[in-house]
C-alpha cells in the first residue's frame, strides 16, 4: 500500500531518458503505465531508487500502419484497441487488447511497458510471437532490432540489456490468405491469462503454407510451438488436422501449476486453447 | 385533498435510494476521510509465521527514525483486556481465546500484530514498522479444522486443550440413528463450505482521541454496531465507564459482517491516544484486511441423509467442524451453531435430525459472520443433500422439495432444533413459479436432445428458509449471546414538522434510509423529504445493536414504526383537545386529525407539532413536543423462504461453466421498497454464486494465504455476474406489524448450491455425484476427465 522512498524524474526526451538510466544503473526502472510495477512497489515487492517516468516522451507514442504496423513502445492497448488502420491491418491485435486487464488497466498500460516486463501470464508477449513481430530498442550503444523469437528468455526476463529503452514495435499487415487469432483462459481474479493461444497462418491454394503459434500463461515464458506449426503446415487445416497438430501443443514446454491450475491442467489446456485460435486463423485465413 | 382521497402511499413503491447520489459522487465521507488536528498514524509490525514464539523485538532503529512518536507491543498494553466473546456457544463449554490489542509472547497467524509504530505521518509509520527487528522461533501450523483437533496436531492455545473451542449438539440423536439405520436409502456425502473473505470495498480501520481534562475518547470506527462496540470497549476491554466513550460510524463502505465485530485496532487507537495525548489513526490495507480481518464460512462437514425409495425424507444425521481460525472473534460461536444446526432441516419436514459441530482453532485468520451467517452453511448442505438422494432414488429434484415441504397448514412449525416455530410459509407457490419462469419441463426436453450433440447443460434448484430479525432477547440470551437483541427508534416532530428519527440500526449500504423514511411519511402523512432518518453516533442515537442479520427492517423498523404510532396517538389526544372534540372520536389518517364524519375539521400534523411544541394549549396533563422512543422486541425471528433456479452450460473440454439463467423467486414477506429488495437479492446472488464458482481463501500448510491479493482471490465483477431473473411472492410475517422478514441476506443464502445443483445436474451423464466450491474449470475437468 505504501511504497518505500524513492526518487523520481520525468524527461522529456528520449535522449534524456537513456543519460538518466545510464546514469542510475540497476538502482533506476522505467514507468510507463506503471501496472505492472506499481502494484509490486506498493506490495515493497520491488523498491527501486529511482523511477524515470518516460510518459512525457510522446515520440515513443502512436500507430503508423502503411504495409507494416509500427506502435511505438508508450501507446496504452485502449488506442491499440481503438485504431481503426490497425483493426483492418492486424485485426488480431484488438481482439488481444481487449482482453487484456479492464478498461481501467487498457487505459493506462502499454505495450512496450508490458513486452519490457515479460509477465509469463501476459498477452502481448504471445501475439507478437505468432505475429513474428520485431522489437526495437534504444541505448547506450545505439539503435537495435530484437526478433520476438529472441525477446523472451526467461521468466521476467528478456533479451533487452541495462540501459535499453523499448521504443517500437514493428509486424507486417496481414495480407489476403493471413489470418490470425488469440484465445484465452482468463483467471477470473487478475485477468491474466491461465494459457493464452496466439496463431497465425497462410493459406495458399487450400494448402496451409505458413503457421505461427505462440502460447503465454502455461510456462515461465511465451514460446513458439514449432511442433504444432510443423503438423499444420501442408494440411489443408480441416478441424481434423488442426486438432491433430494442436495436440502437439506444449510439447517440451515447463509448465507451471498453482493453486488456480495445475501443470497437468494448464498442458490440457494448451492443447485446447491452441486448437480454438487455429480454427478461428484458418477460418479468417479462408 | 379532501380527508378521504388517499396520500398516495410510498409503502410498497420503488423509489430512488436517497442516500446514493452523496455516496456514488465521492461525496460520501468515510473513515479514510477523516483528518483531525495533531493526528498520529499507526503502521503494524505483523507475523510472517502462522504460529511461532516471539523471542525478541528490537525497536531501537525505528525509533530513531525522524518522526517515529513511538513504538508499542503487546506487553505494553497488559492494563487492558482482550476483546470480549460475546457470543458463545450454547449449553456447553466454551474454551474462548479472544484477541489481544497486539500478540503477547507467541503469534496464531499470519499477520498477528506484534508491535505498532506510530508515526507523524503514514509513510514514516510504515517504513520504521520495517525498520522493527523481531525474533521468532517458528512452530507447527495447522489450518485444517478437522486436523486441527486430532491427536498430535500442533497446540495453538494453552487455555484450548486440542484446539477445540466448543463441541455442540441439537437434535435427536437416537433418533436420526434410528431413522439412518432402518432406511431404504441413505446417501453420505462430505461437504466442504470452502473459506470465503468478505472483501467490503471500505477496509476496516479506527481513529481514537482522547481528552484528558474529562477522560473520555471518541472512536470513528468502521463499524456495523457502534453501541456493541462502545459497551464492549469500555465495561470488557478498558473497565472504565460506557460514558467515556462515544462511537461514530460514519459511511460505512459496506461491511457484509467484518464489520460487526469488535477488532484490536479499536482497543489499540483508544489505548495510544490515551497514552500519547493525541488522535491516532490506523486504517488496514486491503493485505491487512485479507490476512487479519475475518473471513466467513470454512466448515468440513459429513452428512447423511435417510429416506423412501418414493422420496420421503426421513433422517439427517450431520457432523461438523467449523474452522473458528486463531482467536474467537465476537460472536464467532454463534454462526456454526444457532444460525447453522438448528436450521439444518431447511424447507423440509424430516422427523429425525441430528447435528454435531466441533470449533476449531487453527493458525488461520479469525472467522465469524460473513453474509448470511451458518444461514447459507446450513440451505447448501441439506439442498445438496436433496439433490443428491434425487438423484440415488432417480425422482426429479422439483418432487422430492414437493413430497417434503413443510406445508402452508403446519405454520406455526416447530423443526425440532430449537428454534421458535418457523413464522409463516408457503413454499410451493414459490418452486412453481420459478419452475414456470425457467419453463422446466421444456428445459428437460432440450437438455436430453443437446446431451446427444455432446453439449452438457445443467438445471439447478435451492429451496430455502432462513432467520431473519434474530430474536426475542430472552430466547438469545439462552442461544448464548452474552445481551439483547431488541432495537430502539426516537421519532420527533419538530415545530416546523420535520421529523427527525434517530435509530439504533447502522445502514452502510442496504437503502435503509430510504425505506425507513418510506415507512415514517406513510405513517404521519408527511412529505418524505420532510423526514431525516439520523444514526451512526453513539451520542444522539438510542442504543441499538446494529445492522446485520437482516434485522434493521423487521426488528429496527418496527422500533420507528412504534414510535410513531406512539406520536399519532399524542396527536390524536391534542387534536381531541384542540378540536373540543371527544377524543374517541379523532380519526389519524393522512397526516390529519379529525373528528370522525367531519373531515374537514381537521388539524394537521404540522399543526398539531406546532401546537406542542409552543405548549401554549394543551390538555391537562400533556407534555410539549411530539417526541417518542421505542424499544422493540420482537416475539419471534421471522423466516424468509423462496426458490431459486439456475441453467448452466459446462464446456467438457475446459471445464468452464456458462450461467445461461438465473431466476429468484423470493418472499421476504412485504416489501416496503422492492427496487431496494431487488437490489438486495442481486448483490446477495453475485456473493454467492461467486462462492460457487469463484471465490476461496486457500491458506498452504504452513499457514501463508495464498489468495492474500485481489489478484488471486476472485471477486466477482459485474461482467461476471449474469441477468437475474427476479419475481416474488408475499406471505406477510405475522410477528410484526410490517409484515415483513427481511431481504439483505437470502441471496446469499440460496444461490451457492442453486449454481452447484445446475453444474452437479449438467455433470450427470460423467457419473458425477457431487463437486466442492468453488467448482473452477479445473474441478469440473477433473470431475469428467478424472486425473491422471
Amino acid at each position: 500500500m505504501i511504497p518505500a522512498p524513492f526518487d523520481y524524474y520525468a524527461p522529456n526526451s528520449l535522449a534524456e531518458a537513456l543519460t538518466l538510466l545510464q546514469q542510475h544503473g540497476d538502482d533506476a526502472k522505467i514507468l510507463a503505465g506503471g501496472h505492472s510495477l506499481l502494484p509490486a512497489m506498493k506490495l515493497r515487492l520491488a523498491s527501486p531508487a529511482i523511477l524515470i517516468d518516460i510518459n512525457k516522451i510522446s515520440e515513443l507514442r502512436g500507430i503508423k500502419v502503411n504495409g507494416t504496423v509500427e506502435i511505438g513502445a508508450l501507446t496504452t492497448w485502449s488506442a491499440i484497441e481503438q485504431d481503426a488502420a490497425l483493426a483492418k491491418a492486424c485485426p488480431v491485435m484488438a481482439e488481444a487488447v481487449s482482453l487484456i486487464g479492464d478498461i481501467q488497466v487498457r487505459n493506462r498500460g502499454t505495450i512496450g511497458g508490458s513486452l519490457a516486463h515479460a509477465d509469463p501470464a501476459a498477452d502481448m508477449p504471445a501475439v507478437v510471437l505468432a505475429l513474428d513481430a520485431h522489437i526495437h530498442v534504444e541505448g547506450p550503444n545505439g539503435p537495435r532490432t530484437i526478433a520476438a523469437t529472441d525477446f523472451f528468455t526467461d521468466m521476467l526476463s528478456t533479451a533487452l540489456e541495462p540501459g535499453e529503452i523499448i521504443t517500437s514495435i514493428t509486424f507486417n499487415s496481414l495480407g489476403p490468405g493471413e489470418g490470425a487469432a488469440y484465445a484465452k483462459f482468463p483467471h477470473p481474479a487478475s485477468r491474466y491469462a491461465i494459457v493464452g493461444a496466439a496463431a497465425y497462418v497462410k493459406m495458399e491454394n487450400g494448402q496451409v503454407t505458413a503457421c505461427r503459434v505462440a502460447i503465454t500463461g502455461a510456462g515461465p515464458k511465451a514460446e513458439r510451438q514449432p511442433a504444432v506449426e510443423q503438423a499444420l503446415i501442408g494440411t489443408d487445416g480441416n478441424a481434423d488436422a488442426i486438432a491433430a497438430a494442436a495436440a502437439h501443443a506444449g510439447e517440451g514446454m515447463d509448465m507451471l501449476g498453482d493453486i488456480h491450475a495445475s501443470e497437468e491442467y494448464r498442458r490440457a489446456m494448451c492443447k485446447v486453447y491452441t486448437k480454438r485460435a487455429l480454427l478461428k486463423a484458418v477460418e479468417r485465413a479462408r | 385533498m379532501t380527508a378521504t382521497e388517499m396520500k398516495e402511499r410510498l409503502v410498497g413503491r420503488a423509489l430512488k435510494r436517497r442516500e446514493d447520489p452523496k455516496l456514488i459522487t465521492g461525496h460520501g465521507n468515510y473513515l479514510d476521510d477523516i483528518k483531525l488536528p495533531g493526528m498520529l498514524h499507526i503502521a503494524l509490525v505483523r507475523s510472517p509465521y502462522a504460529h511461532a514464539k516471539i523471542v525478541s523485538i528490537d525497536a531501537s532503529k525505528a525509533l530513531a527514525m525522524p518522526g517515529v512518536v513511538a513504538v508499542f507491543t503487546g506487553k505494553d498494553m497488559l492494563d487492558i483486556n482482550p476483546m470480549p466473546a460475546a457470543w458463545q456457544a450454547a449449553g456447553v463449554k466454551n474454551y474462548p481465546v479472544p484477541p489481544r490489542a497486539l500478540a503477547v509472547d507467541k503469534v496464531a497467524l499470519v499477520g498477528d500484530p506484534v508491535a505498532m509504530v506510530v508515526a507523524e505521518n503514514r509513510y514514516i509509520a510504515r517504513d520504521a514498522a520495517d525498520a522493527v527487528e523481531v525474533e521468532y522461533e517458528p512452530l507447527p501450523a495447522v489450518v485444517d479444522a478437522r486436523k486441527a483437533v486430532e491427536p498430535g496436531a500442533p497446540q495453538i492455545h494453552e487455555a484450548a486443550p486440542n484446539n477445540i473451542v466448543f463441541e455442540w449438539e441439537c437434535g435427536n440423536k437416537a433418533a436420526a440413528d434410528a431413522a439412518i439405520a432402518s432406511a431404504e436409502v441413505v446417501v453420505k456425502e462430505e461437504i466442504i463450505n470452502q473459506r470465503l473473505i468478505p472483501t467490503p470495498m471500505e477496509t476496516r480501520g479506527s481513529i481514537a482521541r482522547y481528552d484528558a481534562a474529562t477522560g473520555e475518547w471518541t472512536v470513528w470506527m468502521t463499524s456495523q454496531a457502534p453501541h456493541v462496540h462502545r459497551l464492549l470497549l469500555t465495561a470488557f476491554v478498558f473497565g472504565v465507564p460506557e460514558t467515556k466513550l462515544r462511537c461514530i460510524a460514519p459511511n460505512v463502505g459496506g461491511g457484509f459482517g467484518q464489520k460487526i465485530f469488535c477488532y484490536n485496532d479499536m482497543a489499540f487507537t483508544m489505548w495510544a491516544a490515551r497514552k500519547l495525548g493525541r488522535p491516532v489513526k490506523f486504517v488496514e490495507d486491503r493485505s491487512e484486511n485479507y490476512k487479519y480481518s475475518t473471513h466467513g464460512r470454512d466448515h468440513i462437514t459429513e452428512a447423511e441423509l435417510a429416506g423412501t425409495r418414493d422420496g420421503k425424507i426421513t433422517g439427517l444425521r450431520v457432523k461438523t467442524w467449523a474452522n473458528i481460525g486463531a482467536y474467537f472473534s465476537t460472536v464467532a460461536a454463534g454462526i456454526p451453531t444457532t444460525l447453522y444446526g438448528r436450521i439444518i432441516t431447511g424447507v423440509y419436514k424430516i422427523p429425525a435430525a441430528y447435528v454435531h459441530v466441533t470449533g476449531a482453532y487453527t493458525n488461520t485468520a479469525m472467522v465469524d459472520a460473513y453474509r448470511g451467517a451458518g444461514r447459507p452453511e446450513a440451505s447448501y448442505l441439506i439442498e445438496r443433500m436433496v439433490d443428491r438422494f434425487a438423484a440415488e432414488i432417480g425422482m426429479d429434484p422439483a418432487e422430492v422439495r414437493r413430497k417434503n415441504f413443510i406445508q402452508p397448514e403446519d405454520f406455526p412449525y416447530d423443526n425440532g432444533l430449537g428454534l421458535l416455530p418457523y413464522d409463516s410459509g408457503n413454499y410451493e407457490p414459490a418452486l412453481n413459479k420459478a419452475l414456470e419462469i425457467a419453463g422446466y419441463a421444456e428445459f428437460r426436453k432440450q437438455q436430453a436432445e443437446l446431451r446427444k450433440q455432446g453439449r452438457y447443460l445443467g438445471i439447478g434448484i435451492s429451496s430455502y428458509v432462513e432467520i431473519c430479525g434474530i430474536a426475542p432477547s430472552a430466547w438469545m440470551g439462552g442461544q448464548g449471546w452474552g445481551a439483547g437483541l431488541w432495537e430502539s427508534a426516537n421519532v420527533r416532530v419538530h415545530l416546523t414538522g420535520k421529523v427527525v428519527v434517530t435509530t439504533g440500526s447502522l445502514p452502510h449500504g442496504q437503502g435503509l434510509e430510504t425505506t425507513f423514511a418510506q415507512i415514517v411519511a406513510d405513517e404521519l402523512g408527511v412529505p418524505i423529504d420532510d423526514v431525516e432518518i439520523q444514526w451512526g453516533d453513539t451520542q444522539g442515537t438510542p442504543f441499538g445493536y446494529g445492522t446485520y442479520g437482516s434485522r434493521s427492517l423487521a426488528v429496527g423498523g418496527v422500533a420507528i414504526k412504534r414510535s410513531v404510532d406512539k406520536i399519532k396517538e399524542k396527536a390524536r389526544k391534542l387534536a381531541a383537545h384542540l378540536l373540543e372534540a371527544n377524543e374517541a372520536d379523532i380519526v389519524f389518517e393522512n397526516g390529519r386529525a379529525y373528528v370522525r364524519g367531519s373531515p374537514d375539521k381537521a388539524k394537521t400534523i404540522g399543526e398539531l407539532a406546532a401546537a406542542a411544541a409552543v405548549a401554549y394549549n394543551l390538555p391537562p396533563g400533556m407534555e410539549p413536543f411530539l417526541d417518542e422512543t421505542s424499544y422493540y422486541d420482537p416475539p419471534n425471528c421471522t423466516f424468509p423462504f423462496g426458490t431459486h433456479v439456475s441453467i448452466v452450460e459446462v464446456d467438457p473440454e475446459t471445464g468452464h461453466v456458462k450461467l445461461l439463467r438465473y431466476i429468484a423467486v423470493d418472499d421476504c414477506g412485504n416489501q416496503i421498497n422492492p427496487m431496494i429488495v431487488e437490489g438486495q437479492i442481486h448483490g446477495g446472488i453475485a456473493q454467492g454464486l461467486a462462492q460457487a464458482l469463484y471465490e476461496g481463501a486457500v491458506y498452504n500448510e504452513d499457514g501463508q494465504l495464498l489468495t492474500g491479493t485481489l489478484m488471486d482471490y476472485a471477486v466477482p465483477t459485474a461482467a461476471m455476474v449474469p441477468h437475474i431473473e427476479t419475481d416474488h411472492t408475499v406471505t406477510p410475517s405475522p410477528v410484526n406489524p410490517l409484515g415483513v422478514k427481511g431481504a439483505g441476506e437470502a441471496g446469499t443464502i440460496a444461490s451457492a448450491q442453486c449454481v452447484m445443483n445446475a453444474i452437479i445436474d449438467a455433470l450427470a451423464p460423467f457419473g458425477v455425484k457431487h463437486l466442492q466450491m468453488p467448482a473452477t474449470p479445473e474441478r469440473i475437468w477433473k470431475a469428467i476427465h478424472g486425473s491422471k
